[in-house]
C-alpha cells in the first residue's frame, strides 16, 4: 500500500554508522537513504554482516556507544531528526512512536517478571496510565495478538510460554502504544514455519487496523515477497537496490541481487546445480575504493574497481546502485563493441 | 527412482523409541518422559539422499543422534548392511563410526578451537585408523580439493574461517574415514543463501564422486527439495508421511505436510497460493494427545482421530501416510 501523496513519516538521509575498535574504523552503515510511508511496510534484506539490523538499531540510538557511533546522515520522524535529539526526547519516542520487535523474544523479555506486567510498565512510562488501567490494557493486547486466555498467560513469566506465544507478547508490548513505525528484525528467523506464518499474517492484520508503517529486516526473501511493499537490498553497508517487491523479485537490476535470487533453491521447480555467487564481502575495515561488489561481480568493469557507483533512480522507479545503468557504462559498452 | 524392490537397504530403522527422563515435581508422581521420537521405522537406500523434516521437537535431530548412538536409544533396532549396531559393544561400535559419519549445524562449535585443520582432519584418520601415518599429508591435500579450501588452510584454526569454509572442514573431517552414510543435521541452517547454495552443490557433488548415502535433517523444505531423493516428514516424535520427493510435494496426503508446504514463503509476489494456517502450537511432547497426535490443529479431524491413532499405511507405491482420511486428498 503505497500512499503517494503525504509526506513520508520516516526518512533516513545518509546515515553512516561506524564502529571504531582496535583493528581500526568498521563501516557497518556507510551512507543509506530510504523513506517510509503510514500503512507501507519496507523490507530491509541482505547477508549477515550487510548491516540491515545495524540500521535499525541507529534509527532507535540503539548502537552500544563506544565503539559505535552514528558518524553522519539524519533520521527524521515525522520532520524531527532522531540524531540530534536529547535522551530525554528521545526516550519518549522509542518503544512509543517507534517501536521494535526482535529475533529472540527470550533474550529481549526479563526473565523474571510476568510478562502482562513488561506491558503494562510502557504503558505507565509513555502513555501516563495507572497501574489498573495500565494491567488492564496489558491483558487486552495479548488478546488482540491471539494469545489464548489472556488473563492468565498476563501472570505467568517468560519461560512458561512457547517460542511463538513469546513473539507474540514482544508484539503486544511493542504495539501497546500504538506506534506509528513498528521495526520487526527478523521477527520469525527463530520460529518455525508454521507459526512463522500465523505471526506474519498478524502483523500485517494489525498492520491494516492500525495504519503504522512498517519496517521489516530479514534474510529470507521469502518473508519478503510476502510482505513487502517495497524492498532495499543492502551490500557490505549500502542499499544497492531499492524497488517496489514484484520488480525486484521480476526483474531484478543489481548484479547481486541477481545472484541472490538465483542461488535459492526453489521450491517448486528442480535444478541440478544451484547458481553461486563466487568470492566473499569485504571486510567491513578495509572496503574497497569502488564499487563493494566489484570483485564478485560478473559484469566488472575498470571503472566498477575505481569509483563508486551512486544510487540512482531508474525510469520506473527502480533505484540501483551500479555503474551498468548508467550513461558512462553504455558509452563505454557501445565503443568497445564498435572496436570489435 | 528405480523401484524399491531393487535397491540395497543400508540402514533399516525398526521401532526406534527414544524417551528422555523429565524432572517431575514430586517424589511420589509417576515418572514423566519426553516421548522425543515413539516408535518410528524406515528405510535408508544405498546411494540415496533422505531427508527428515519437520518443525522444533518433532525429532528429527533425535532420530539422527540415536542411529549413531550419541544417545543410546530407548527401543528398537538399527540395522546397518544387516546388523544390528544397536547390539554392539564399544571397541565395534567405533569401528563402524568410521562408515556413519555427521555433519552438524554450527561448524564453530563442532569443531575443536585449540586444533589446526591438520590436527582436526589427522585426528579422524588416526582413530579409524584408515590411511598409513606416512601417507596422511598427501590424503589431507587431496580432501582440501575435494571440498574447495586452499592447502594453506591446513595450519589454520577454526575461527580464522568464514562460516561457509568451516562447514567445507566439518565435510572434509567426515570424508576422511571414507564413510559410506553421512546423517547432515541441519548442516546449511546456519548459512547465508548465497553459501548454502555452494555447501549444497559441494555436498551433492561428492555424494555422486563417493556414492555416498545421506540422512538429511532440516527444517527448510526448499533445501529438502532441492537435495532429496525422498523425505520423510515427523510430527512430535511420529512419522506422519514418507514419500518420494515429487510425490511429496506434488501431492502431499497427510494435512500437517500440507499445511507445511502451504507456511513456506515463497520468494514470487506473483504467486498467490491458498495458505493453510494451523491455529496454536505443537502440544508438548511430555503428555501428547491421545489418538493422532495432530488432532489438536488439524483442520479435518473428527471424533475417531481423537481416540484412535492412526497406523503408517502405504496409499500409493513408495507413498506411506499415517492418516485415517488420507484418501480425501489424493
Amino acid at each position: 500500500m503505497m500512499t503517494e501523496n503525504n509526506k513520508p513519516i520516516l526518512e533516513v538521509k545518509g546515515l553512516k554508522t561506524h564502529f571504531f575498535t582496535k583493528r581500526g574504523v568498521s563501516k557497518a552503515v556507510d551512507g543509506i537513504d530510504f523513506s517510509l510511508h503510514k500503512g507501507e511496510t519496507l523490507g530491509i534484506v541482505g547477508e549477515s554482516g550487510c548491516g540491515k539490523s545495524i540500521t535499525s538499531l541507529s534509527i532507535l540510538r540503539l548502537i552500544p556507544s563506544p565503539p559505535g557511533k552514528i558518524a553522519g546522515g539524519q533520521v527524521l520522524f515525522k520532520g524531527k531528526d532522531l540524531v540530534t535529539m536529547s535522551e530525554d526526547e528521545m526516550r519518549r519516542v522509542r518503544g512509543n512512536e517507534i517501536s521494535m520487535i526482535f529475533q529472540e523474544p527470550m533474550t529481549s523479555l526479563n526473565p523474571v517478571l510476568p510478562v502482562g506486567e513488561q506491558i503494562a510498565e510502557a504503558l505507565r512510562m509513555h502513555q501516563n496510565m495507572g497501574r489498573k488501567a495500565a494491567w488492564e490494557k496489558s491483558v487486552e493486547m495479548l488478546k488482540l495478538v491471539g494469545i489464548p486466555s489472556p488473563e492468565k498467560r498476563a501472570k505467568q513469566e517468560p519461560f512458561q510460554l512457547s517460542g511463538g506465544m513469546r513473539q507474540r507478547v514482544m508484539i503486544a508490548m511493542a504495539l501497546a502504544c500504538t506506534p506509528e513505525v513498528l521495526i520487526a528484525d527478523e521477527p520469525t528467523t527463530a520460529l518455525d514455519v508454521t507459526i512463522q506464518a500465523q505471526i506474519l499474517e498478524l502483523i500485517k492484520d494489525l498492520q491494516n487496523r492500525l495504519g503504522m508503517g512498517v519496517i521489516m529486516i530479514t534474510h529470507d526473501l521469502g518473508v519478503v515477497a510476502e510482505t513487502c511493499d517495497t524492498v532495499a537490498v543492502m551490500y557490505a553497508g549500502n542499499i544497492i537496490e531499492h524497488a517496489p517487491t514484484e520488480k525486484i523479485f521480476a526483474n531484478p537490476r543489481h548484479p547481486y541481487t541477481q545472484g541472490l535470487l538465483d542461488s535459492l533453491p526453489k521450491i517448486h521447480e528442480d535444478q541440478e546445480e544451484l547458481q553461486t555467487i563466487e568470492g566473499s564481502v569485504p571486510s567491513p575495515y578495509n572496503m574497497p575504493a569502488g564499487c563493494r561488489f566489484a570483485s564478485r561481480c560478473p559484469h566488472q568493469q575498470p571503472i566498477c574497481h575505481e569509483k563508486q557507483p551512486e544510487l540512482i533512480e531508474q525510469n520506473d522507479g527502480v533505484k540501483v546502485r551500479c555503474w551498468m545503468y548508467t550513461d558512462q557504462w553504455t558509452a563505454k559498452m557501445v565503443k568497445e563493441e564498435a572496436v570489435k | 527412482m528405480q523401484a524399491a524392490a531393487d535397491k540395497k537397504v543400508l540402514l533399516e530403522v525398526e521401532h526406534l523409541k527414544q524417551y528422555f527422563p523429565v524432572k517431575t515435581d514430586s517424589l511420589f508422581k509417576p515418572k514423566a518422559y519426553v516421548q522425543a521420537v515413539d516408535d518410528i521405522s524406515f528405510k535408508l537406500y544405498e546411494g540415496e539422499t533422505l531427508s527428515i523434516v519437520g518443525e522444533s521437537g518433532c525429532g528429527k535431530s533425535t532420530t539422527g543422534r540415536a542411529i549413531l548412538r550419541l544417545d543410546e536409544p530407548t527401543d528398537g533396532k538399527v540395522y546397518y548392511s544387516g546388523t544390528d549396531i544397536l547390539g554392539l559393544n564399544k571397541k565395534d561400535m567405533r569401528k563402524l563410526r568410521g562408515d556413519l559419519q555427521v555433519i552438524f549445524q554450527d561448524p564453530f562449535a563442532s569443531l575443536n578451537p585449540r586444533q589446526t585443520v591438520k590436527q582436526i582432519l589427522n585426528e579422524a584418520m588416526a582413530i579409524q585408523e584408515v590411511v598409513e601415518k606416512s601417507k596422511r599429508m598427501d590424503r589431507m591435500q587431496e580432501l582440501l580439493g575435494y571440498v574447495g579450501l586452499p592447502q594453506e588452510a591446513l595450519d589454520r584454526y577454526p575461527h580464522e574461517f568464514s562460516g561457509g569454509q568451516r562447514q567445507r572442514i566439518g565435510i572434509a573431517r567426515a570424508l576422511a574415514v571414507n564413510p559410506k552414510l553421512i546423517i547432515c543435521d541441519e548442516a546449511v541452517s546456519a548459512l547465508d543463501v548465497s553459501v548454502q547454495a555452494q555447501v549444497l552443490n559441494l555436498l551433492k557433488k561428492l555424494q555422486k564422486q563417493f556414492g555416498l548415502t545421506f540422512l538429511f535433517i532440516s527444517h527448510d523444505l526448499s533445501v529438502v527439495r532441492h537435495i532429496s531423493d525422498r523425505v520423510m516428514v515427523m510430527y512430535l516424535g511420529k512419522v506422519v508421511e514418507i514419500a518420494d520427493k515429487k510425490d511429496l510435494f506434488d501431492t502431499p496426503l497427510h494435512p500437517y505436510t500440507r499445511a507445511l508446504l502451504s507456511s513456506i514463503p515463497v520468494p514470487n509476489p506473483e504467486l498467490k497460493r491458498e495458505r493453510i494456517i494451523l491455529k496454536g502450537d505443537v502440544p508438548s511432547p511430555i503428555n501428547p494427545p491421545k489418538g493422532c497426535r495432530f488432532h489438536t490443529r488439524c483442520p479435518f479431524a473428527t471424533e475417531k482421530c481423537k481416540t484412535e491413532e492412526p497406523a503408517l499405511r502405504e496409499l500409493d507405491t513408495n507413498h506411506m501416510v499415517s492418516c485415517h482420511y488420507a484418501e480425501n486428498f489424493k
